[in-house]
């Protein structure tokens, strides 16, 4: 292979473009953490669900209080009828002050005072896209799993092994019409979800078989081969 | 010996006439032949051709090309998928996992030189041989059918065409007529099937031809999921329904295929559409090969073989292997465990204990699903049951709603484990 210097000359060139495009749009892995502020009510990721507020999957490009399944409060059905969008400008409006965007909301969030901690949010949010490429937080919080249980190194040889039992109902692809892609979570919070229905805080009558049977050690272990398959 | 090159890729070691020897590790790829491409055959062959990469040559042996699966083709008949939908072909088992594919029946097995002879004149050797052939019927359990009867009366209990003619039968039903369905003892493929047919039916009838009458003839005065069941028919196609237990004769049928007749202790009516669904058995090539004691192939709970040769591994519907249904799920799920042993043995890999799960969905109207499902742990006399759930009656519809589109992720994931 050559390396022709015109070529590396232009890498070198979109490489600080883009660098420049984001510091203005917001960085999104910044925003993953500023999104703490919001789990408590709002849930993203794979199988994320409908909690205190509407899950935040494809926000994004939405229309606002469009999801048929959540009961909005007359605020926000005031907003989808004006025909607004959540986009860059909404969604900063939102942030920064949801009593003035949505006046009698019950959204009991006070907003985001600092400027960058909303871009980069925004961009967290839009980079998320449907939701399934990204662990769900369902059930995050309060999960009470021993640190040294999220701690353990998994086999990997051996989740391959395990995953036989899995794969039958989640796509080894990522695929997730029906039933939540699995494939590409972090371990620990492969781990909490799996723990959350071993021990019954999270209710599935089938995930809480497939989990009682599982040891910290299989748990761990599948937690490290889903982690890496799906490609 | 003649063999088609095209449909008979690669497999230099299957054809050498040379007897089978003991397969040494390091020495020649081990052979392992799989008849049957069906949930648990195409499963296994799948599962060693991927986890063994080419160490072992696989050579798949199934009749159609097109594998059509009883797993949703109740709701074919109901209506709420086409044939193409439940269709599935092997081309990718044969390039991206290099499995030979072979389109031909076996039709003896000779345990003592290890081969497989097919239809079309080929021989094939093997190392391990894997069955998953799934069910044949049991003659004259129904009196007055065999298997020439299937036309006029059809079983639909291996799918494609005879799903097909079942639906038609249905769709053609004049106003206000009946439709017969002839239940089948234990032991038989997927136990909630019949009663699930029975809502498929009935929600086509419901709207095309509501004055149409179901009746089931049944020797079992309990079936799977019946509750539940009973419960859909009462909520949604209530006055439809007559179902008939031993207790008012259901056991005591015959039929006449010529004159469309059906006959429930000693009561002749005349039906319009007639679902024989006789006592089952091990797919033949089973008791061919030697491996049935009955009607079944007893199997070891640890790796699936055979309880009269290890060399020879049975799964799914043939099998007989202690708690777990007769269902796609579970041929599956004894694949995996088959396919880790039969590569342990001739490659060398580790092998893992046994695990195995079940889940069945049924569906009961539009968007009204319900599960049942359990785990089982391999012991020394059979796969035995370690504990499950079920749906509930009563359930609400969102969940029940959730309950179906599980049974549709489920679909997707079972179909592309089995063919990739
Ligand atoms: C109406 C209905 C609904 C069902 N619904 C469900 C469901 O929702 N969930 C579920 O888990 N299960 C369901 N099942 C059960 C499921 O279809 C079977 O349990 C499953 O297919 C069994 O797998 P198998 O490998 O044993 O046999 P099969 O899948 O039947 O495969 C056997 C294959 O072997 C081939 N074969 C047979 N003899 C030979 C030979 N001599 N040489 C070469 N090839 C041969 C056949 O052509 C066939 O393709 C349902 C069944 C029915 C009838
Ligand atoms: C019978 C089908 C089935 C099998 C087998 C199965 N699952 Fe699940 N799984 C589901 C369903 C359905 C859900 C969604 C449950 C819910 O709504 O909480 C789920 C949810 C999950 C979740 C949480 C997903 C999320 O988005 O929060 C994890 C993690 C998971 N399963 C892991 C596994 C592992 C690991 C295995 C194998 C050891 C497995 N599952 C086997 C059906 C299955
Ligand atoms: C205390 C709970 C709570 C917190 C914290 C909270 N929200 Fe909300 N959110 C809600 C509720 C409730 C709604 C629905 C409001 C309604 O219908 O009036 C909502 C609505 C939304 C919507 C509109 C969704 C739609 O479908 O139209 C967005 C976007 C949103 N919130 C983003 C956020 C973000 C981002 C955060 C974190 C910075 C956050 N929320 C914090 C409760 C909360």
């Amino acid at each position: 292979m050559s390396a022709d210097p015109r070529i590396l000359i232009l890498l070198v060139a979109i490489a600080i473009h883009a660098g420049a495009a984001q510091a203005q749009s917001g960085d999104a892995e910044a925003g993953r953490a500023v999104f703490g502020e919001c789990e408590g009510c709002h849930e993203i990721g794979a199988g994320a669900r409908h909690g205190i507020g509407p899950h935040l999957n494809g926000v994004f490009g939405r229309p606002a209080a469009s999801h048929e399944t959540f009961a909005y409060s007359p605020a926000f059905l005031g907003l989808r009828d004006r025909g607004l969008v959540w986009d860059e400008t909404s969604l900063e409006q939102l942030l920064e002050d949801p009593e003035a965007l949505a006046p009698g909301s019950p959204m009991g969030f006070d907003g985001l005072p600092d400027i960058v901690d909303r871009r980069n949010l925004i961009a967290f949010l839009r980079g998320i896209g449907d939701g399934s490429r990204i662990a769900g937080t369902g059930g995050d919080r309060d999960h009470g799993v021993d640190p040294a249980v999220l701690a353990i190194q998994g086999d990997a040889e051996y989740g391959a092994w395990l995953s036989g039992e899995c794969v039958t109902c989640h796509r080894a692809d990522g695929g997730d019409a029906g039933i939540p892609s699995i494939v590409r979570w972090p371990p620990d919070r492969f781990v909490i979800a799996m723990h959350a229905y071993r021990t019954g805080r999270r209710e599935h009558p089938v995930m809480q078989m497939i989990a009682r049977r599982l040891g910290d050690e299989e748990i761990a272990a599948l937690a490290a081969y889903f982690e890496n398959s799906g490609e | 010996m003649t063999i088609n090159r095209r449909t008979f890729l690669g497999t230099g070691a299957a054809t050498t006439a040379a007897l089978a020897a003991p397969q040494v590790i390091g020495q020649a790829r081990g052979r392992v032949v799989v008849i049957g491409g069906g949930a648990g055959g195409a499963t296994a062959a799948r599962y060693i051709a991927k986890d063994s990469k080419g160490a072992i040559d696989v050579t798949l042996v199934e009749p159609t090309r097109t594998y059509y699966t009883c797993f949703f083709s109740n709701l074919y008949i109901g209506g709420f998928k086409e044939v193409a939908d439940i269709g599935h072909t092997y081309g990718r088992l044969a390039s991206d996992f290099g499995i030979n594919v072979v389109h031909d029946w076996a039709v003896g097995v000779d345990r003592s030189a290890r081969t497989v002879s097919l239809a079309g004149g080929a021989t094939l050797s093997y190392d391990r041989l894997i069955l998953s052939p799934g069910i044949d019927f049991v003659d004259g359990s129904v009196e007055g059918w065999d298997i020439t009867a299937q036309n006029a009366m059809p079983h639909a209990y291996k799918a494609g065409s005879q799903s097909e003619l079942l639906r038609a039968q249905v769709r053609g039903m004049p106003e206000g007529g009946v439709y017969a369905m002839i239940a089948p003892p234990n032991p038989f493929r997927c136990p909630p099937g019949p009663y699930e047919r029975i809502c498929m039916v009935a929600h086509y009838l419901k709207s095309a031809n509501p004055t149409a009458k179901i009746i089931i003839a049944d020797p079992k005065p309990k079936f799977s999921k019946m509750a539940l069941f009973q419960e859909g028919w009462g909520d949604h196609y209530d006055g439809m329904i007559d179902w008939i237990g031993p207790e008012f004769g259901g056991d005591k049928v015959s039929v006449d295929p010529a004159a469309m007749t059906v006959t429930i202790d000693g009561e002749t009516t005349k039906v319009d559409a007639c679902n024989v669904i006789p006592a089952m058995k091990a797919g033949r090539i089973a008791e061919i090969a030697g491996v049935t004691d009955g009607n079944w192939a007893p199997v070891s709970a640890y790796d699936m073989s055979s309880r009269t040769d290890p060399n020879v591994h049975v799964l799914g519907d043939a099998s007989q292997q202690g708690d777990m249904p007769k269902s796609g799920f579970s041929a599956n799920s004894q694949a995996k465990v088959c396919a880790n042993a039969v590569r342990g043995a001739l490659t060398g890999s580790k092998v893992f204990p046994a695990r195995y799960s079940n889940t069945c969905w049924s569906l009961i109207s539009a968007e009204n699903g319900v599960k049942v499902g359990a785990s089982y742990e391999a012991t020394d006399e059979k796969i035995k049951n370690t504990g499950g759930f079920i749906s509930k009656t009563g359930e609400n519809a969102e969940l029940r709603k959730a309950t179906y589109e599980e049974s549709e992720g489920w679909y997707a994931g079972i179909t592309a484990d089995m063919f990739g």
